[in-house]
């Protein structure tokens, strides 16, 4: 593992976390980006730009969210403690709506007039529309078509919210395709529109923005583990899709060199099946969606589509700040299978009275998995990013249940 | 900020110099074409790009195919898609280049992508192979002026022109930025968009060729939006040529039956259109 006095302190003026990162978009969309960053520089130093923040993560998403201690699941695993960062508690129902505000409060500072996103579980989508809905702005959403299939709860939230989602029907049909065709919106939409992406992941400034905005989390569990244990956690847990709310958990404690670091990416059917989206097991580095980043390719650079039950997770790269932790050894990165998440998902549901998302339940499995292997004194905390009300109809599916 | 260094090095735009002098010796703008390499299939993609001068085409932007073209519309995309379902890679599309150089000496090739598959297979070996093929230079879609030390100034030591896209966007502030390592061309992208999804205005590309050049001396080549014969035409008259590419993969694509495979006559179908076009620059 390479030493680095601070792992905080990134990225470098132009968007690199080491060779990750970066501006890789058409030249029709490079002034816009470098007008978000000029804007997200200026509204930094605006101390009403944070108040706007705080007031409404106070008041709209109910911040501070809780840091619970999981006394059951702790007692029935025999080992570690496990605390779960609530994040599933806030408005909208997962960590999303976080970034969401920061950049809606941007978009309007700027002064534009439309937002678009993109969607996989629809998380991020559902708290677009929600924010947009609050101010007052057009929403599109881009969702891929298989994943409008399998989240129609979300996809009818949305709605019911006043946003347009737009099914995807290219490639893979999935979270890369509605990433795609964003972005072709935006470019054809420059002047009034604000593109809200919604993971740690794009062109510079959005990796280190929506990691900014995520922070939250880990700022809160920190002072909340305090007062708890008198200490910092030992571990951390967060599963990773694009990485925005495992980046939140995580940068935070990049510079608590006792703490260990672990991602959970999501192994559908198997590694050694080529069907998963784990890109930082399974891929290597190359440039989509604005940034070099690790990717899922085949040998001739072309994008290979990205499998998981989790459609928050189905996505072929993972943001180019924990590509660099990886590298460096910061963090490490595990796989957790579909199957593995779907037996956390009950595990969790009967243990603790919460329903976690599909996403979430890859760090379960994984807690599962490692707590036992501990001791009683050693503390784990895990990011709950997300409810799983989304997700019963994919359970039922899978449990031959007809709802 | 970016590497901005000046490479003091002035590649060699060899064909594309010639040809633009040959089209200002005619007295005409030039009309250019992109086709993706390989789309339908690899030898009825060769069979259209070794047409391509004898329709007409003045100089020709080969698409390398990629899974993932975010500034490129539903057609040009389909067409990619295509060359890859029909098994089109890196080495195959340097291929077919090496082959339409041993037919056509003069006709300037510029490879036209994203960044990805360049990557993966290698700066270095990239650029050899470029330039052992005979491609004159290379468009690279997502790779602005900010990432020039990835691909562009090693592009412009190995002598292989870099040609950028201007676009609407890209204001009097900006352009001195966007010109100082580009050569060969300048591509000035006419709609806020992408390819193949909107139709060209000609006042608007006529400011802003006179707008363009006021910065440069570089040759101007128009693009997305353009369709038809009499756009052809009116770009040509505005700028030093224009270039179709959506209206002709969609050709491709009409030539095809239920499965995806050319029809019998495909290649000779998409040249025949491609000759009408070429036509409106010619008149």
């Amino acid at each position: 593992m390479t030493q680095l006095n601070s792992y905080r302190t990134g990225p470098d003026e132009d968007g690199g976390f080491g060779i990750y990162g970066g501006r890789f978009v058409a030249e029709t969309l490079m002034p816009l980006i470098l007008e978000v960053q000029k804007a997200y520089e200026a509204a930094k130093d605006d101390p009403s730009y944070q108040a706007d923040i705080d007031y409404y993560a106070q008041h709209y998403v109910g911040r501070p969210s809780p840091l619970y201690f999981a006394k059951r699941m702790t007692e029935e695993l025999g080992g570690a403690k496990i605390y779960f960062k609530r994040e599933e508690l806030n408005h909208t129902g997962s960590h999303k709506i976080n970034n969401v505000m920061g950049q809606i409060l941007l978009a309007r500072r700027m002064g534009k007039t439309r937002i678009i996103a993109e969607t996989g579980a629809g998380q991020h989508g559902v708290a677009t529309a929600t924010a947009c809905a609050l101010f007052n702005m057009p929403c599109k959403v881009y969702m891929g078509a298989v994943d409008v299939a399998r989240q129609a709860p979300n996809v009818f939230r949305m709605k019911l919210l006043g946003a347009e989602v737009q099914a995807v029907e290219s490639g893979s049909k999935t979270l890369k395709d509605a990433l795609n065709e964003a972005m072709r919106d935006w470019v054809a939409n420059v002047e009034d529109t604000f593109y809200i992406i919604g993971t740690v992941a794009g062109p510079h400034p959005y990796p280190a923005m929506v990691r900014d905005f995520q922070c939250v989390i880990g700022n809160e569990a920190k002072q909340q583990m305090l007062e708890a244990e008198g200490r910092l956690p030992d571990t951390l847990v967060a599963c990773v899709g694009g990485g925005s709310n495992a980046m939140g958990l995580f940068h935070p404690f990049l510079d608590d060199k006792g703490v260990n670091i672990v991602g959970v990416e999501a192994a559908g059917h198997g590694i050694e099946t080529g069907e998963h989206a784990a890109s930082l097991t399974g891929g290597r580095p190359g440039v989509l969606h604005g940034n070099r980043m690790y990717l899922l390719q085949d040998e001739d650079g072309q994008v290979v589509e990205p499998y998981s039950i989790s459609a928050g997770l189905d996505y072929p790269g993972i943001g180019p700040e924990h590509s660099w932790l990886k590298d460096l050894g910061r963090a490490q990165y595990v796989p957790v299978t579909d199957k593995e998440a779907v037996d956390a998902f009950k595990f969790c549901s009967q243990m603790e009275g919460i329903l976690p998302a599909l996403e979430c339940a890859h760090a379960i499995a994984y807690v599962r998995k490692l707590a036992p292997t501990l001791p009683k004194d050693h503390i784990i905390c895990m990011n709950m990013s997300g409810r799983g009300d989304k997700d019963v109809n994919t359970i039922a599916e899978i449990m031959g249940v007809s709802l | 900020m970016a590497e901005t260094m000046d490479t003091g090095f002035q590649p060699d735009s060899g064909r594309i110099a010639a040809r633009f002098a040959k089209l200002k010796a005619e007295g005409r703008g030039g009309f250019s074409t992109f086709v993706s390499a390989g789309d339908p299939d690899y030898d009825t993609g060769l069979e259209i790009l070794l047409g391509l001068p004898d329709a007409g085409v003045d100089m020709i932007e080969l698409g390398m195919p990629f899974t993932d073209p975010m500034a490129d519309g539903p057609a040009v995309e389909a067409a990619g898609l295509r060359a890859l379902k029909a098994g089109q890679t890196m080495t195959k599309t340097l291929a077919m280049a090496r082959a339409f150089r041993d037919v056509h000496p003069d006709t300037p090739l510029v490879l036209m992508g994203y960044y990805n598959p360049i990557y993966s297979y290698g700066v270095d070996r990239f650029l050899t192979d470029v330039k052992a093929a005979g491609v004159d230079g290379l468009i690279v879609v997502d790779l602005p002026p900010e990432e020039d030390k990835e691909l562009c100034l090693p592009a412009l030591r190995a002598g292989i022109n870099f040609i950028r896209l201007a676009t609407p966007t890209t204001d009097d502030h900006r352009l001195p930025t966007v010109l100082r390592n580009t050569s060969g061309f300048v591509y000035y992208i006419s709609i806020l968009g992408i390819t193949g999804t909107k139709e060209i205005q000609a006042d608007p590309v006529r400011g802003a060729i006179t707008r363009l050049r006021r910065h440069t001396d570089l040759p101007i080549m128009v693009g997305f939006g353009i369709r038809t014969a009499e756009q052809v035409r009116e770009i040509t008259q505005v700028a030093d040529a224009a270039v179709v590419g959506s209206a002709i993969v969609d050709r491709v694509r009409s030539n095809l039956d239920a499965d995806g495979k050319p029809l019998p006559g495909c290649a000779k179908a998409v040249l025949d259109y491609v000759a009408e076009l070429a036509a409106g620059a010619r008149n």
